[in-house]
């Protein structure tokens, strides 16, 4: 019996008088007590029946697909209830895990082989039994192969979607023409002062500091040159947005002309009929998204999970939903019509078009590189 | 056992279950924050254990963390004197006013019926480029093009005075209401003017109330993180914020505790210094 059926049976005998108000309160608060006591052993108590799997992912339009065409058909087939919960970005949601306890966190839909890294380096990556995965046989390679250089033995997430950080831009004020012509330097042109936006993600601000200054993302010769232009944006932006909600909503109310921008969110202003281009300039910031599970969780539950996820239909569906392309390869699944129209698809399904980071190049400068950002963001 | 040993520990016994909290919920995790100052963190993964003075010899020594403090001990105190002066006469409407004194109390209450976030983020829906103000003044040929008004620290200023006004008038307000009206009728009867007795008597009585609520907003004030999120631009900043980008955006929470003990100490400082010359006792009443 769950704990929602005991309160619910506790809580009739209450309205039926079979119980006093005050022994109601006091059971109450007995299971409080007693779940709070129990909580940090309840690791060791994972072979009992699991009957929810908590997920956390992205929020917003993102959350919305996954909770229409993945959770809920597969609690209607399982049983198992999925609780979903949100995060702005993968370092508050590492921090929230560093501080929970085993179990207490299962799946996470994890942005970048270098959050995959990060989570290794932490001690937080599983082992997952492919066995129980047998739709792992139609996820592209590419994506596989990156998780595997950072885990060789196991793999502890299954790559789901794919997308980039390109240019996002407002057809009113910027024409095509200009964005191809001046490409991430646009961010850094004074004639778009006070309009320009961008993410307060140190990655992403150092990735385009890169791309101002002509270098290679994944091997920048000269760092400082990165953060004076990253003083050139900060000067020019009218703000950092910090989430994809405030994303769209700075791109919508017009109230910045430029940015750089999820793929995926500005496909869903486009198709809420705003006039917003979006290009990936070269070298842009590509990245692939999986889900990761922790450390501590069902295993057996969280593998189901994912096997459903990556069954064609419902990965398919959830990435019309969302507007990213899925892990699926294309040479061995149909994808449909929409999907080949998302930004960042790639039909080849070797996803030689995009440029990741090189997750042992950027996790070994982010102690320092995070931190300068903060100080650079402030007049530094 | 004797009554008076009884007696003795009454207080005890009514007082442990607040002590109990205290303790595990607020003297043990400060006490984990300063263990955590002294670690280090690695480059990446575990952070090390030990007792390593570099967190506070950064936070104490380094420039960007002095001024970022003394920037926000200053927002704090331009939204602490805009309170004050918003605030005031607003408490000595409610406090002299007859019949309708609950319901302008209520409405004083109302905004914390609401999420703090919502209601900073209501700021945008009405100072943003197609915001209700905007679209006003464009609608009255007052302005051929809307203003960019937000995403700086004054709006970062006027978030935080929407947040802490309340604090303000309610502690002014019950000052105000501890005056006995009779002094200022006794001034006017010496031949004072309503502003002489005003000025001389109704003024310096509610200072207190004045104070705490200044304290109030000063201490709130410099803690807060959100409102430069939400309505700061790219530099703006408060000291709570380094702490949230150091927990949370650089997973370097020894740094981050010893930012955040900083910042306890400061703010700490500020508290005890009130509890000296004011005592803690105007602050209760104004909170209660």
């Amino acid at each position: 019996m769950d704990n929602t059926t005991r309160y619910e049976r506790l809580r009739e005998r209450l309205q039926n008088g079979d119980l006093d108000r005050r022994k109601f309160l006091g059971l109450i608060g007995a299971a409080g007590a007693a779940y709070g006591l129990q909580t940090p052993f309840a690791k060791y108590a994972n072979a009992q029946t699991v009957s929810q799997v908590r997920f956390d992912g992205w929020g917003g339009i993102v959350s919305e697909a996954f909770r229409k065409y993945a959770f809920d058909p597969y609690t209607a087939k399982t049983g198992v209830t999925v609780v979903d919960g949100t995060f702005p970005g993968g370092d508050e949601y590492l921090a929230q895990v560093r501080a929970s306890q085993p179990g207490e966190y299962n799946i996470a839909h994890l942005s970048g082989v270098f959050d995959y890294a990060r989570y290794h380096s932490f001690d937080l990556t599983s082992a997952l039994n492919l066995d129980n995965i047998p739709n792992m046989s139609l996820v592209m390679p590419a994506l596989t192969n990156a998780f595997a250089a950072v885990t060789p033995d196991s793999l502890s997430a299954v790559p789901y979607d794919y997308g980039s950080t390109g240019l996002a831009y407002n057809r009113k004020y910027i024409s095509d023409e200009e964005m191809k012509e001046k490409g991430a330097k646009i961010l850094i042109d004074a004639a778009h002062k006070g309009k320009i936006g961008g993410w307060s993600d140190w990655r992403t601000r150092v990735w385009y500091g890169a791309l101002q200054t002509d270098q290679d993302p994944n091997h920048i010769t000269d760092i400082e040159a990165v953060w004076d232009a990253v003083r050139q944006h900060r000067d020019l932006a009218l703000k950092y947005w910090a989430s994809g909600a405030e994303l769209m909503s700075l791109l919508a109310e017009e109230e910045i002309h430029v940015t750089e921008g999820w793929s995926g969110r500005i496909y869903a202003l486009q198709e809420q009929g705003h006039d917003i281009g979006y290009y990936d300039p070269p070298k842009g910031f590509g990245w692939q998204e999986c889900l990761f599970v922790i450390k501590g969780s069902p295993m057996e539950a969280c593998e189901e999970l994912l096997n459903f996820m990556l069954d064609p239909a419902t990965s398919i569906a959830v990435a019309e939903g969302q507007n990213y392309p899925p892990a699926l390869d294309p040479t061995k699944v149909d994808l449909g019509a929409k999907i080949p129209t998302l930004p960042a698809f790639d039909p080849t399904g070797t996803l030689s078009g995009l440029t990741f980071a090189d997750p042992g190049y950027w996790n070994g400068n982010e102690a320092d590189w995070s931190e300068t950002f903060s100080r650079v963001q402030r007049g530094y | 056992m004797t009554i008076e040993s009884r007696e003795k520990r009454q207080p005890w016994i009514l007082l442990s279950p607040a002590l109990t909290a205290v303790t595990l919920l607020l003297i043990v995790p400060l006490l984990f924050i300063v263990v955590y100052s002294f670690w280090l963190r690695s480059a990446a993964g575990a952070d090390t254990p030990g007792f390593y003075v570099d967190n506070w010899q950064k936070v104490l020594t380094d420039r960007f963390y002095r001024d970022i403090l003394l920037n926000t001990l200053k927002i704090a105190a331009i939204t602490t004197a805009v309170c004050a002066v918003m605030g005031y006469p607003a408490a000595y409407f409610i406090a002299r006013s007859r019949g309708n004194k609950l319901i302008l109390l209520v409405l004083l209450m109302l905004p914390f019926w609401i999420s703090y976030i919502i209601r900073t983020m209501s700021w945008i829906n009405i100072l943003g480029i197609s915001g209700a103000l905007n679209s006003a003044l464009l609608a009255l040929g007052i302005i051929s093009e809307p203003i960019q008004m937000l995403y700086n620290e004054v709006t970062v200023i006027l978030g935080l005075v929407h947040f802490l006004l309340p604090f303000m008038v309610l502690n002014i307000y019950v000052s105000l209401e501890g005056i006995d009206t009779n002094l200022e009728d006794a001034a006017n009867s010496l031949g004072a003017t309503r502003w002489q007795s005003f000025i001389q008597v109704t003024l310096p009585l509610s200072l207190p109330g004045l104070a705490a609520g200044g304290l109030l907003c000063f201490v709130l004030g410099a803690g807060t993180y959100i409102t430069p999120v939400i309505l700061g631009g790219p530099r703006d900043a408060m000291f709570a914020n380094l702490v949230f980008e150091a927990i949370i955006r650089q997973l370097n929470w020894p740094l981050g505790s010893a930012l955040s003990l900083a910042l306890l100490a400061v703010l700490g400082a500020l508290v005890l210094i009130y509890n000296r010359y004011l005592g803690m006792a105007q602050l209760a009443k104004g909170l209660g």
